[in-house]
């Protein structure tokens, strides 16, 4: 078999360089030089690299430094930026910013020895619009996946997404740009999906045509995930999206050798 | 190409010693992203050693015959196949590029002269069967030697066609294509004892398949909470019992170990056996739990044992014993102390691999790809 070549070198993730060099971003910085640097600056208080103490200091650190906090922060929206994010960095990422949060929270009523430059109160809200941006980015994630999910997954039980319909008024608000348009139910996109579903022929292996009376309810789905609001779809966009996808289909389904 | 090293921690005693024994690709800082290896995987006998890299190909290595005249040289890999297993594609409902980085191989047990391999990259495993072939059939009636077919009137006799010695081909070729049944990315697949089944694990599903059967697969673990703000944990490797084909385990992304039947129900959202060290308090950090995160779980051949991996140690476990591991050992003790540099440069979130020696004596094998 002949050897493709070699494509074109893509943007290397962070900082890893060269041989041993995986630790040079952090290792190399010298506490002098972090004040200089700018956003990226990592202000390391002593109570982190304790030379008398080789593991993490004895006690878990009371309060977390304000820049942990935001460099954590960071990383939650560059993860969430993705097109696809990285689900176990962003769990990750969001269990540490929640430990992070927790230990900050309560130091707001004690002496700010050292205390993080925003309040808690922020903090908080940081962190719910992370959560909110989380959940936003989750119930999307969710939203198109379980599309697919109800066309390819063996017998999966749909009850486990909640009823269709279920009332808006305990979701936060950026929700609000994952609403159904179109033929709307006027129910929130993540769980009303499913129950839409249920009446299409979801056998992806029969050559049958999707049912018509499922075209006016894929208009959301089909939008893409990367818009943050979903535009209304004609007749005429519907069908163009529905000989897309069949067109697809029929690319996609294995032949030769492989049966 | 780009190398990827190997380092040991043998159990109980010091008594091993570790070097490299050969270097393939290229040694220097200059490789393109498409070559850099994203996973390996030797083959149950050792003699063929697949790898994966980022550009979707698969370069399968042969250990050459141990030379006579020099017995105590380690036999030498060199390249025996290459092949293009996974292209990009893109899919169209999400907007969304899949990539062709292989994540995974795994080789099936022998059971002729042809050898197969699954290889998956995050949506879509292959069956891929490898064949060699050194002989080649000459005399044929119906065409002649230039391969152009001769006209059957002029035929006046038959003569049975000789197959005469070629130089050795090795034909890849794809048998099976298992797509569409993850929806998150495949970061783990396992064949079974019973060599008709495996396994395919993303972050919140593991998929049971069977070989033959492209078209279905069954759900056996599902961990996805019916809100998706409530995820907190997420599956990070699986692997089916060496020898009990209805034994099956996972890990998780929060440092525990599920192992599951999958006799007592059809989805195995409810574990046999859960295996999670409590946390040592003079050691917490808010870093704990990602390095508690297991990048890698293997039963030892025997079955009674299993090894993980996470970011700072290896752990062997007593299968029989979910309390605490049996032996855990510190790979790199040093780089505790920098875990907030490595949180901010993201080499905290890197995963390792581990595996066990024939003799079920420890080894582990450090990937990181860009050495």
């Amino acid at each position: 078999m002949s050897r493709v070549a070699s494509r074109k070198d893509r943007v290397p993730r962070g900082s890893v360089k060269g041989p041993g060099m995986m630790l040079s971003k952090g290792l190399k910085r010298k506490r002098e030089e972090e004040e200089e640097e700018g956003k990226e600056a990592l202000a390391v208080d002593t109570w982190w690299l304790d030379p008398g103490h080789p593991a993490v200091a004895q006690a878990p650190p009371a309060v977390a430094s304000s820049s942990l906090f935001d460099l954590s922060v960071l990383k939650l929206h560059h993860s969430l930026r993705q097109s696809e994010p990285d689900l176990r960095h962003l769990v990750l990422v969001v269990n540490t910013l929640r430990r992070i949060q927790a230990s900050m929270a309560p130091t707001a009523a004690l002496p700010p020895v050292p205390s993080p430059p925003t309040a808690p109160g922020i903090a908080d809200n940081l962190l719910a619009s992370s959560d909110a941006a989380l959940s936003a980015s989750m119930a999307s994630l969710l939203e198109d996946l379980s599309h697919i999910e109800g066309l390819s997954q063996a017998p999966q039980p749909l009850v486990d997404e909640g009823p269709p319909g279920r009332p808006t008024g305990g979701a936060p608000p950026s929700l609000g740009a994952l609403d159904l348009l179109g033929p709307a139910t006027g129910c929130l996109l993540d769980d009303g999906l499913e129950g839409l579903f249920e009446d299409i022929d979801t056998s992806m292996y029969d050559s049958e045509l999707w049912a018509p009376a499922s075209e006016g309810h894929k208009s959301s789905p089909e939008d893409g995930p990367g818009k943050e609001e979903a535009p209304e779809l004609d007749e005429a966009e519907l069908d163009y999206l529905m000989d897309v996808l069949v067109g697809t289909q029929a690319l996609e389904r294995p032949s030769g050798p492989g049966r | 190409m780009a190398g990827a090293g190997g380092g040991g921690c043998p159990a109980g005693g010091n008594d091993l010693q570790w070097c490299f024994s050969q270097v393939k690709g290229a040694v220097d800082e200059d490789v393109a992203e498409a070559d850099v290896i994203s996973t390996v995987e030797f083959s149950h006998s050792g003699d063929l050693l697949a790898t994966g890299d980022k550009g979707g190909r698969v370069v399968i290595f042969q250990r050459e015959q141990e030379n006579k005249s020099r017995p105590h040289s380690r036999g030498e890999y060199n390249v025996y196949s290459t092949f293009q297993s996974h292209e990009p594609e893109f899919d169209y409902l999400k907007s969304l590029e899949i990539e062709e980085k292989i994540n995974k191989i795994r080789w099936l047990p022998q059971q002729g002269a042809a050898r197969f391999l699954l290889s998956t990259n995050d949506k879509t495993i292959k069956l891929w069967k490898i064949s060699e072939r050194d002989k080649r059939a000459e005399g044929y009636n119906l065409k002649d030697e230039d391969g152009r077919l001769r006209d059957p009137l002029r035929i006046t006799a038959l003569r049975v066609p000789i197959l005469k010695p070629m130089d050795l081909m090795v034909e890849a070729s794809p048998r099976r294509v298992f797509a569409n049944a993850h929806t998150y990315h495949i970061n783990s697949i396992s064949v079974n004892s019973d060599h008709e089944t495996y396994l395919s694990a993303d972050d919140l599903r593991i998929n049971l398949w069977h070989l033959e059967i492209t078209d279905r697969s069954f759900n056996i673990v599902d961990i996805k909470p019916a809100n998706m703000e409530e995820l907190t944990e997420v599956i990070t490797a699986a692997e089916f019992h060496p020898h009990q084909c209805n034994v099956l385990v996972y890990s998780s992304s929060k440092g525990t170990i599920r192992l599951c039947d999958m006799r007592s129900s059809a989805l195995c959202d409810r574990h046999s056996k859960f295996f999670e060290e409590p946390e040592d308090p003079s050691s917490r950090s808010f870093f704990s739990e990602i390095i508690s995160s297991v990048s890698d779980v293997k039963f030892s051949h025997s079955g009674r044992y299993m090894m993980t991996r996470d970011y700072l140690s290896v752990k062997v476990w007593d299968l029989n014993m979910e309390s605490r591991p049996v032996e855990t050992h510190q790979v790199h003790e040093y780089l505790r102390s920098k875990l907030c540099s490595l949180y901010e440069n993201d080499c905290i979130f890197d995963k390792f691999e581990c595996c066990w020696n024939g003799s079920d004596r420890m080894v582990e094998r450090v990937q990181y790809f860009k050495l």
